[in-house]
């Protein structure tokens, strides 16, 4: 074990009611690494992602982030809830792209990028504006900034988003499917801000069906089907010679 | 007139060397539909307007009198506390329907029953009755006493303004909890999902995330809200406020002249609700922002525009 894993899972469950949805969960991401997450819908992709920045409360098992507990902390052999504020500092630190962009529609471009250094951080205005112009520029956007999102094109959108998770400085970037809800001649450019990002040594967590992307850019590639691990390996190796049935009928239906 | 001008520049196509890149097209020339229905109705609807403009400039009604009493100081008075107590209820109303509508959404649900409760009640019950209760309140209890912060004589502390103020903010206030309410709840769940992913917490995230976006679904119903709060404030006058209805009727009974008066108070409501319903339309376009590509023109950019257009015609011919 060389240095600390940037997130680290062991046996995590997650259940909607009757629903188990995820059944004990075992990986780890190391940092600076690009890790996708690949599997058939409905498999819990989008659950464990949310369940890594505390949107959603897992029921057992261990989660930590940067070695920090999720959601929890431990004193002595006893864990404690953390409080609203707690969690939403942990969250500080863990930027997330959503498949459907959630921008606020009520902020120019350049607003909605500036709205969390500004309110969490507490930074002046003069300050976070500057970033918000460099981050923008950065995804390709510097002359967009005053436009509202409904102004922009749906990957126009997703590159804000992007900007705005990236304006808090975080140490890990999760997305959701950022592709997914773009028509294909848009997914191009946010792939193409995504393996910038990845160049720059951002640990990022991607699910994603874009099996070129994973191939090009990941280092680690995981197949995930009814809320467990199914295989895991470096993308090339998973996605050209798949072990398990069920990953060859999932890839032969995506590639 | 404005008919005219149009068709003559749609007529005329456009020439010189600006329009040189548009390729000429001859405009289709149909004969237009004709409406006969709409043309009887018409007629139908103007002879009943001019009969009853007609019926009324026979009554026995003095309208010198309606113009003379029209800025008569006590109804101007009268005016001016309509105003007060409509405008100070719904800041009271949206007040509390802010904090009654947070409250019905809490997980604790203790507060969420308190304010199902509060609803309850003062949605259930005429607005006139609540007023009345308020008024009499003295009957039952002859002092106010909070402990030791606060304590009075109920009649000293629930003067007309005060029993105005209650009766019609706390019924506001619960028509409002349910307008923002819905307001809240129309917003999208991944809005205060991506705010928390930011880090902010619960309450910047409804201060600076939610409700911004509320009032889009928020502003219109309010505004008729207020719209009704103006000439339901006229119920007041029953428990002594000296509001507009009450101040101009006053001048009606001892000078003889109860028609002339209400016509007074009308026309003053009128003026009220006019002003305001063209306050609310920009309040709308304010919270428009961001939810529609390009605002529509105001009235007043509209008539600009078209002033312009006139200019440009001219500069054609
Ligand atoms: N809030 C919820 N309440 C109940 N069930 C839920 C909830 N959220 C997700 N689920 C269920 O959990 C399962 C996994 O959902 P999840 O969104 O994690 O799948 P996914 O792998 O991301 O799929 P997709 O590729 O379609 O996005 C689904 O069956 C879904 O119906
Ligand atoms: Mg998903």
């Amino acid at each position: 074990m060389t240095a600390q894993p940037m997130v680290k899972a062991e046996g995590v469950h997650k259940s909607y009611g009757a629903a188990h949805i995820l059944r004990g969960i075992d990986l780890e991401v190391a940092p600076r690494e690009v890790f996708c997450l690949v599997g058939p819908s409905g498999s819990g992709k989008s659950t464990f992602l949310r369940c890594i920045n505390h949107l959603e409360r897992i029921n057992a098992g261990r989660l930590s982030v940067d070695g920090q507990l999720v959601g929890y902390k431990q004193k002595g052999d006893k864990l404690y809830e953390l409080k609203d504020s707690e969690v939403a500092a942990q969250r500080r630190d863990i930027g997330m792209v959503f498949q459907r962009f959630n921008l606020f529609p009520h902020m120019t471009a350049i607003e909605n990028v500036m709205e969390a250094p500004v309110m969490v951080k507490g930074e002046s205005k003069a300050v976070a504006r500057e970033r918000a112009i460099k981050l923008l520029d950065r995804v390709g956007l510097g002359d967009k900034g005053g436009n509202y999102p409904t102004q922009l094109s749906g990957g126009q959108q997703q590159r804000v988003a992007i900007a705005r998770a990236l304006a808090m400085e975080p140490k890990l970037m999760l997305f959701d499917e950022p592709t997914s809800a773009l028509d294909p001649e848009l997914v191009g450019d946010v792939l193409d801000v995504m393996r910038d990002l990845a160049e720059s040594g951002m640990t990022m967590i991607v699910v994603t069906h874009e099996m070129g992307f994973a191939r090009e850019v990941g280092d680690n590639l995981v197949f995930m089907d009814g809320g467990v691990v199914v295989e895991s390996g470096h993308p090339r190796e998973v996605l050209g010679n798949p072990q398990h049935d069920r990953t060859k009928a999932f890839l032969s239906k995506v590639l | 007139m404005t008919d005219k001008i149009d068709k003559g520049s749609a007529a005329t196509p456009p020439a010189g060397p600006g329009a040189s890149g548009a390729t000429p097209y001859e405009a289709i020339k149909a004969i237009p539909v004709r409406h006969y229905g709409r043309w009887i109705s018409a007629v139908v609807v103007a002879v009943l307007l001019g009969w009853l403009v007609y019926a009324f400039s026979q009554g026995k009604i003095i309208w010198a009198t309606v113009g003379d009493k029209l800025f008569d100081p006590s109804v101007l008075s009268g005016l001016g506390n309509t105003v007060i107590i409509s405008v100070s209820s719904m800041a009271l109303g949206l007040v509390l329907g802010i904090l009654f509508a947070v409250m019905r959404l809490s997980k604790n649900p203790v507060t969420s029953f308190v304010s199902w409760l509060y609803i309850w009640f003062f949605r259930g019950t005429p607005v006139y009755v609540q007023l009345l209760v308020w008024f009499n309140l003295s009957l039952i209890f002859q002092y106010i006493n909070l402990g030791p912060i606060y304590k009075n004589e109920t009649v000293d502390v629930l003067t007309p303004f005060m029993v105005a103020l209650l009766g019609l903010g706390l019924n506001e206030g619960a028509y409002m909890a349910e307008i923002v309410r819905s307001g809240i709840q129309s917003v999208d769940e991944g809005q205060s999902e991506a705010s928390h992913a930011l880090g902010m917490t619960g309450m910047q995230t409804m201060r600076r995330v939610v409700l911004p976006q509320a009032m889009r679904v928020i502003i219109p119903p309010t505004g008729n809200e207020f719209i009704n709060m103006l000439k339901t404030s006229s119920l007041v006058s029953a428990v002594q406020y000296p509001e507009l209805l009450r101040a101009s009727s006053n001048i009606g009974t001892t000078a003889g002249a109860i028609m002339e008066m209400l016509f007074v108070a009308s026309i003053w409501y009128l003026t009220l609700t006019s002003i305001f319903s063209v306050g609310q339309y920009y309040l709308e376009r304010r919270y428009a922002r961001g939810s529609l590509r390009t605002l529509p023109p105001t009235p007043f950019e509209r008539l600009k525009a078209n002033l312009n257009m006139f200019r440009r015609t001219e500069v054609a011919k």
